[in-house]
């Protein structure tokens, strides 16, 4: 660790700082005049286009689009608006007008996705210009949260800070975000488009599960590059992501990518909306096929057109810039203190806390899952706390996580015991990052139009049954991600249990998967028999868990158990009994 | 149906020729890519200029060692959601070195104009019925790209300011 490397800096503010910002803050992206245009263009785009429709120029058929496109959604009992929240990373002014608007708009809450988006389900048509105008006085949006074009892209929550970090993934992910916003080629795909990105060997970001998935690394010779896996991705047709590129040199970056949309945009499937992801292309032409179109496409697209000039990501790098962190010692006394004479709090560290690269810090991870509660939801209250314990501890910065938490990315460890203290007083102290409580779970039935049944009830029973925070803890890692159907929103087919709600003659029922692994060794889960009621479902997860419990070798993960004595024994407990 | 240019309402003078019907000698034809293959043979001598016309199926690739015999070439979207043109357009461009009148024609909206304009498409033949205004309107709706696209007036990406900015000095 070089000295230099933790500078007392404030940051690179940029053209666009906001006035009331705190001095000192994590690298985040600031906005200039010409994105706050574009937003605007946008927007005011939007509203015109709500007045063709309105006076029936445009059809419903040719407006839906364009209204997905704006993140705007019609679900079972109302609008849902998704904003964007670019790789996961908000300031806390952005957090506090996420707050605002839902006190405002919606019923005092908010709901973090998997994509580590915002929602608001209960929003009113006639209310969205008004949000729209309010979200881009913080320069936020919902561009591209929908539609088939290329989504926000999403990366490790903990980029930038984590001490395992090889390549820092947000500007990549900036630069990617740039370079798809409004393509020209790539806004009419046949079918959503979904990039993550990751720099560290340990994925966090379910690399194989996305349309592109993207390990930044760096050669002998401290070079950036890339490797591409393609063709990932869940559904009803669960499909692994298979490696593309090894290495794909950092000036060719967005080349490369631009060559798997152009063979994709031309080749991928219009005629059944269900086999049109890129995943179906990949598996039908067969990944050397599609390898060898996109190695031609690649090959030929003019340079330096398409070069990414070592100069351009220099000015993205510069904007996130290390915060000003101190240079401490790398244990703190006070902490150990605090964990020796406070149980609950020893165990929050051990679950919530992640290594920070730089000596006394830690990252912090809040869940959002609290035992019998909503899986992302948070309150209006909650959100304005958070919001001032970000300023107070971790330089005015969330993030938001794939497994729909949120993340604190630099905190002192000397701070730690008074961040839990405030955190356990607004009920998000919750110990189970990773754990069996820390449900992924889509809305499900509750809200979509899509959904065969309910998860989040599910989800509450499951978080309620295992709520003993010392059971949870002894269980160890252990993932279940829950869908309310096929299309696999919560992600099912990669849960270590896997909850898969289904419609029979009626009746909500759910159809258990185990094995499933969302990391680079990742795996889709295995079916284990029929499925079940709300209630049969929760005492077949009890029983797997002490399986588990009964056979687990010192040490040994869940999955890795699965994996070691197979799923037989997991069936048949659960099966034996009807 | 209408021809938008640059922007503007314009004059067609092109002819387009269903299969099946005489192809004028004395005036610019747009005939069908499956004429074309068919009856490539018959155009051999003629002077006066052609057009072929793609269906959205059709790719780029398929029209390319003939290009040199088209003035223009039309590309057809079915729905506007199909967004396989754009990509035509642009490889007829960028990988053909294409320097022809390219015509979007089928279901495209006026909201898709700055997109096609983008990928290298010159024309548009807008839907019957279609209002005109929100046409001319279209070009000056969003004003800021991010990425290099084609057309002699497309602006600096704004991923390049980058090259500009203090950011990269400090």
């Amino acid at each position: 660790m070089t000295a230099t490397a933790f500078r007392a800096d404030p940051g690179i503010p940029g053209p666009g700082t906001f006035g009331s910002e705190p001095d000192d803050h994590a690298g985040i992206y600031r906005y200039d005049d010409l994105d706050r245009r574009f937003v605007a263009e946008r927007v005011e785009q939007f509203s015109k286009q709500v007045t063709r429709r309105l006076a029936g120029e445009l059809t419903e058929d040719e407006f839906k689009p364009l209204r997905l496109m704006n993140g705007l959604y019609l679900q079972l009992h109302a609008y849902m608006l998704r904003i964007a929240v670019p790789y996961g990373v908000l300031t806390t002014t952005q957090f506090r007008k996420l707050s605002e608007i839902g006190r405002k708009y919606d019923k005092g809450y908010g709901h973090f996705t998997t994509r580590q988006n915002l929602q608001f389900n209960w929003i009113k048509l006639e209310d969205t210009p008004a949000i729209l105008g309010e979200l881009a006085e913080v320069d936020m949006h919902a561009l591209q949260t929908s539609g088939n074009c290329v989504r926000n892209v999403t990366t490790d929550q903990f980029v930038g800070a984590s001490a395992d970090e090889i390549v820092d993934g947000r500007v990549y992910a900036e630069i990617l975000r740039q370079w798809t916003i409004a393509h020209p080629e790539f806004t009419y795909l046949p079918r959503k488009f979904k990039i993550a990105i990751m720099g560290s060997d340990s994925d966090r970001a379910a690399i194989r599960t996305h349309d592109v998935g993207v390990i930044a690394k760096r050669n002998e010779a401290g070079e950036t590059g890339f490797t591409f896996y393609v063709g990932g991705g869940l559904g009803r047709s669960p499909f692994v992501g298979k490696l593309v590129r090894e290495w794909v040199p950092e000036q060719d970056f967005a080349a490369y990518l631009e060559a798997i949309l152009r063979v994709y945009n031309q080749y991928g499937r219009r005629d059944n909306i269900y086999k049109a992801r890129i995943k179906i292309l990949v598996h039908q032409l067969g990944i050397d096929k599609f390898k060898a179109e996109v190695e031609e496409e690649f090959a030929r697209l003019p340079r330096p057109k398409f070069t990414l000039a070592p100069e351009i990501v220099e000015g993205i790098r510069a904007r996130f810039a290390s915060p000003g962190l101190e240079r401490l010692p790398a244990e703190s006394a006070e902490f150990e203190r605090s964990k020796a004479e406070n149980v609950e709090f020893a165990r929050w560290s051990t679950v919530n806390l992640a290594a920070h690269k730089a000596p006394g810090y830690a990252i912090v991870s809040v869940s959002l899952k609290p035992a019998g509660g909503i899986p992302g939801d948070i309150t209006s209250e909650q959100m304005d706390t958070l919001a001032d314990l970000a300023d107070r501890y971790s330089f005015g910065e969330i993030r938001v996580t794939h497994a729909q938490n949120l993340v604190l990315a630099h905190v002192r460890k000397d701070d730690l015991f008074d961040l839990w203290r405030q955190l356990d007083a607004i009920g998000l102290a919750t110990a189970n990052i990773g754990l069996i409580g820390d449900i992924i779970a889509c809305p499900g039935l509750d809200y979509c139009a899509l959904a065969n049944a309910r998860s989040i009830p599910l989800a509450q029973a499951i978080s309620a049954r295992f709520a003993d925070p010392a059971r949870q803890q002894a269980i160890g890692e252990l993932g279940i991600k829950i869908s309310g159907c096929i299309n696999a929103c919560g992600h099912h087919h990669v849960g270590h249990i896997g909850i898969l709600g289904v419609d029979k003659r009626g009746e909500e029922r759910y159809q258990i998967t185990i094995g499933g692994d969302a990391t680079l060794t990742t795996a889709i889960g295995d079916i284990i028999g029929p499925a079940v009621t709300e209630e049969a479902a929760v005492d077949a997860i009890d029983t797997m868990v002490e399986i588990y419990l009964a056979n687990r070798t010192e040490g040994e993960r869940f999955l890795d158990t699965i994996r070691r004595i197979g799923h037989g024994p997991f069936k048949e407990s659960i099966y034996a009994a009807d | 149906m209408p021809l938008i240019e640059d922007g503007r309402p314009a004059e067609d003078s092109w002819t387009s020729v269903p299969d099946g019907e005489p192809v004028p000698g004395d005036i610019p034809a747009i005939i069908s890519f499956e004429r074309w293959q068919a009856e490539r043979d018959s155009f051999a001598g003629r002077n006066t200029k052609l057009g072929v016309r793609l269906k959205g199926g059709t790719l780029a690739p398929a029209i390319a060692e003939d290009l040199d015999r088209f003035a223009l070439v039309a590309v057809e979207f079915p729905k506007f959601r199909d967004g396989r043109g754009f990509s035509t357009a642009r490889e007829l461009r960028e990988r053909y070195g294409y320097e022809g009148e390219i015509r979007a024609v089928g279901h495209v909206l006026p909201d898709q104009y700055l997109f096609l304009k983008r990928t290298g498409f010159t024309s548009v033949e807008a839907p019957e019925g279609t209002n005109l205004e929100s046409w001319v309107n279209a070009l000056s709706e969003v004003s800021v790209v991010y990425q290099p696209g084609l057309g002699k007036d497309d602006p600096n990406p704004l991923i390049n300011r980058w090259l500009k900015s203090e950011a990269v000095q400090g």
